[in-house]
Parts: C-alpha cells; sequence; structure tokens
C-alpha cells in the first residue's frame, strides 16, 4: 500500500507531504505518524506541504487532527512551506488551523520547535489562551 | 481541450482528477496563482461534498467567454438526499458529516458566483463561477 515516509532528524519527525492525497492515504498518515511519536519519543512533527498546490477543509483537517493528536503525545506541530497562494486562499476559505505553528521552511520549522522545547516545552504555548 | 467537459465524481481518486483538470483549465484561460488555487480548492471542497453528501455525482466543466471576459464555471450535481435547509448548510461551521462546516460557505466565498439548488430526496446542484 501506498504510504507517506516519516523521517526521523533528531528528536522530531519530517513528514513531506509530496503528493495529491487522496482521502485514505491522509488517514493512514495519521495513524503512522501517532504510532512513530509514541515509538521515537518524538518532541515534535515537521509537517513539509510546501509541494501542496492547495489545502482544502479536508487536508486542514487532517493537518489540525494531526496538531491535537501530537498535543495529547506531548509533542508540537509546526507546518512548513505553505505557498502563499496557499495561505490567502485558505482565510477565504475560513479555516484557521487553530493550535497549528508555520514556518517558512524546515529550518526555521526546527529553531521553532528547538526554541519552544528549551522554553520549557509544550504546553505553555496554551497558557492563556 | 474541449470547452465543456463532464467527469465522474464518485471516488476519492475523482477527486484528484477534477482537482487537475479545473487547474489545467484555470491555467488555459489565464487566472493567475492565487485566483488558479481558489477555484482548485473551491472544486475540491464541492467534489468532495458530491461524493459524502450526495453519495456520487458528476463535475461539469465550462470555459466561458463573454464578450472580452473569460471565466470558468463548475456544476457540481448529485441525486442524493438532497439539504433541506440551503441557508443552514451554508452557514460557517454547520455540519451534518463531523467536518468542518466550511466547504460550501467556502466555495461560495472563493467564486465570484455562486447558486445551488436542491431539493429533499432528489439531489444537489451546486454551481459557481469564477470570472477572469
Ligand atoms: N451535495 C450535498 N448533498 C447533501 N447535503 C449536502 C451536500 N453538500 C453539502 N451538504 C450539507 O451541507 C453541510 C455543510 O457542507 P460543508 O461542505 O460546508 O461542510 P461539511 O462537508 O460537513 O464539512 P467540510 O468542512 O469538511 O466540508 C453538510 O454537512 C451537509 O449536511
Ligand atoms: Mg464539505
Amino acid at each position: 500500500m501506498e504510504r507517506i515516509p516519516i523521517l526521523k532528524m533528531n528528536e522530531f519527525l519530517l513528514v513531506s507531504i509530496q503528493v495529491d492525497m487522496h482521502d485514505r492515504l491522509a488517514m493512514t498518515l495519521q495513524d503512522d505518524l501517532t504510532d512513530r511519536i509514541v515509538r521515537d519519543r518524538a518532541r515534535g512533527v515537521l509537517i513539509d506541504i510546501s509541494s501542496l498546490e492547495i489545502v482544502d477543509s479536508f487536508i486542514g483537517r487532517m493537518i489540525g487532527n494531526i496538531a491535537a493528536m501530537s498535543r495529547v503525545l506531548d509533542a508540537e506541530t509546526v507546518v512548513v512551506g505553505m505557498r502563499p497562494a496557499v495561505a490567502i486562499t485558505l482565510v477565504e476559505l475560513g479555516l484557521a488551523l487553530p493550535g497549528v505553528r508555520t514556518s517558512l521552511n524546515v529550518d526555521k520549522g526546527m529553531e521553532l520547535l528547538r526554541s519552544s522545547l528549551a522554553r520549557g516545552g509544550n504546553g505553555h504555548r496554551d497558557a492563556g489562551r | 481541450m474541449p470547452d465543456d467537459e463532464t467527469l465522474p465524481v464518485r471516488s476519492s481518486n475523482d477527486i484528484v482528477v477534477v482537482r487537475q483538470v479545473v487547474r489545467m483549465r484555470a491555467v488555459e484561460i489565464g487566472f493567475n496563482l492565487v485566483e488558479q488555487t481558489k477555484i482548485v480548492t473551491a472544486a475540491s471542497e464541492l467534489a468532495r461534498n458530491t461524493i459524502d453528501h450526495g453519495g456520487g455525482g458528476s463535475a461539469r466543466l465550462q470555459s466561458l467567454r463573454n464578450g472580452g471576459r473569460a471565466g470558468l464555471r463548475l456544476t457540481f450535481e448529485d441525486k442524493g438526499p438532497g439539504i433541506p435547509d440551503i441557508e443552514l448548510a451554508l452557514k460557517d461551521g454547520y455540519t451534518t458529516g463531523g467536518g468542518l462546516g466550511l466547504g460550501l460557505s467556502g466555495a461560495r466565498r472563493l467564486s465570484n458566483e455562486f447558486e445551488i439548488q436542491s431539493r429533499p430526496g432528489e439531489g444537489t446542484r451546486v454551481t459557481i463561477t469564477r470570472w477572469k
């Protein structure tokens, strides 16, 4: 079965979404990621969407679900590489991706995760919400 | 590419195909990248609704020329259960299927023209148009 690879980068996991995902692939990714966060004791997940030409409410919901599950497992999610046209469209679509942070690229996303972990890790960012 | 074609919308993979063909047409019409992204995203939402809520149907893609104006019209049609309260279905966050409830209202915002016809028990037809 077709799968989206999950790479381990130090204490983080990196997923590059390259394909125009159909629904089953998206669901499989969600399950695979949860397993890997636990198995690798990952503290952060980077989701690289620089190849995605669109993000619709289905993909948006998947990203939101991954972020929510990661948080429960004490890992933080950063979405990296969102194209400007996608960002503009998401706003008009009304999709806010609550609890999901974004970075320009993988390097910047790693920096964000590192500094967030150094500050005491997860949980803090939700304080006061 | 024909100016008027109809594609099946029955499986998750059909959604991918609809997105690709809508993109090709949008490029052909001369939409810029943001305009392309908006109409493809709207198409993706409506195609998914056709499958998830309408039990499958079709997508008609029409390239339009109105005087000097070019546009793209997409019509999604199914013979599913229909929408009993259209106004309610168009509210942000309203869903009967555990979604985000953004597809229909979002597709409307992403288009220049939006039309919906639905009768309980007979099906649903949603037409969106985006002009260049
Ligand atoms: N083709 C259709 N046939 C029947 N009902 C529909 C159809 N399209 C939309 N609906 C109804 O309108 C509601 C709102 O649709 P909308 O696309 O906004 O949200 P959703 O599909 O539930 O979630 P998502 O945010 O994932 O799209 C649906 O939950 C459904 O009840
Ligand atoms: Mg929908």
